[in-house]
């Protein structure tokens, strides 16, 4: 497999796990949650104070099909994260290649 | 495990959120090492490929869930440092625009799930490679060891934090029983697709998997020997 198909592989793969397959996961709460309401603490949790999001709790503000709203917010996550953190890769390795500001620290 | 706001009090916060800066401070500088042109673009798919794991709640019986973490995962296929990135970013994105894991509680998200899990996985992953045979097909055994143990710890960390800073006063050993129970079930599900993916990539490039690049390494060396 070239390198360009398995890059390609990844994101699809990733696109479609949120795009589609999010749909079908649990809607139970996770580990942390449910530890939480059942020793005491979970009321301690403070009302998120980005719930005011066009994406918050994983659905599109504005679409009322559940897969498709889900559906729209896991692809725009993938992508947002994708572009930061390529990014972020592509500062660190100008940087890194910068022979002003090398480190010498191994 | 996204912590939300609240559940861990404000010096605490702070603190945790000083020791997530300093971490992604020396990450950045150490991230660039591990990445070169050709691997690059395996860093921001990675993360892409957390995030959407992370969408996946799989139920682990009595009305809880768990999913993916991906610290395993992302330090085995581009290192341990730029695996810290990938999981700042997606944790990022997720406080800002998901409403997952509070804003406050970034950095204990990020100490937590990008610095103690990433780091437990890739040294335990280190360590099962160590006693494994030297060959590709144990990568992903070791990748789902590293995982399987990486939840929990994550689990008894988040306990040692909620002893110092929990903002309601429960027996620290009632929590830490109940967090390291259900996430060492949750860690099993973490074995499994961080064992796949890492097997389905090393099958496909394994000159892409940074945890498997000293056997590469090794097998161009032995070629060039065969062949001089």
């Amino acid at each position: 497999m070239s390198r360009k198909q398995l890059f390609a592989a990844m994101l699809v793969a990733a696109l479609l796990i949120a795009g589609v397959g999010s749909f079908y996961a649990s809607s139970h709460p996770d580990g942390l949650e449910y530890v939480a309401d059942k020793t005491g603490f979970g009321d301690s949790a403070d009302d998120p104070k980005t719930s005011g999001s066009p994406f918050a709790d994983y659905g599109t503000a504005g679409v009322d099909d559940a897969r498709l709203s889900g559906g729209v917010a896991g692809v725009a996550g993938v992508l947002l994260v994708l572009l930061v953190m390529s990014g972020v890769v592509f500062a660190v390795r100008r940087r890194g290649r910068e022979p002003a500001t090398a480190d010498s620290d191994g | 495990m996204h912590v939300p706001d609240g559940f861990l009090d404000a010096p605490t916060s702070v603190a945790t959120g000083v020791v997530a800066a300093v971490g992604v401070g020396i990450a950045l500088r150490k991230a660039g090492r591990e990445l070169d042109d050709r691997t690059a673009p395996m860093a921001g798919l990675v993360a892409a490929f957390v995030f959407a794991g992370q969408m996946i709640n799989f139920p682990v019986g009595a009305g809880t869930s768990g999913h993916l973490l991906g610290g395993a995962l992302a330090a085995v296929l581009v290192g341990p440092w730029t695996a810290t990135l990938c999981v700042s970013v997606v944790l990022l994105v997720q406080g800002l625009f998901m409403a997952d894991g509070g804003i406050t509680a970034l950095g204990t998200n990020i100490v937590l799930m990008g610095m103690v899990g990433v780091w437990v996985g890739w040294l335990v992953f280190r360590a099962a490679r160590m006693v494994l045979p030297k060959v590709l097909g144990m990568v992903p055994v070791a990748a789902a060891v590293g995982a399987l143990v990486s939840v929990p710890v994550a689990a008894a960390a988040f306990t040692l934090l909620f002893a110092i800073g929990g903002t309601v006063p429960v027996e620290t050993s009632t929590v830490f029983a109940a967090m390291v129970g259900w996430h060492t079930l949750i860690g099993i599900g973490e074995a499994i697709v961080t064992g796949l993916v890492v097997a389905a990539v090393v099958a496909a490039r394994p000159d892409l998997v940074y945890g498997a690049r000293d056997l590469i390494e090794a097998r161009v060396l032995e070629i060039r020997g065969a062949a001089s």
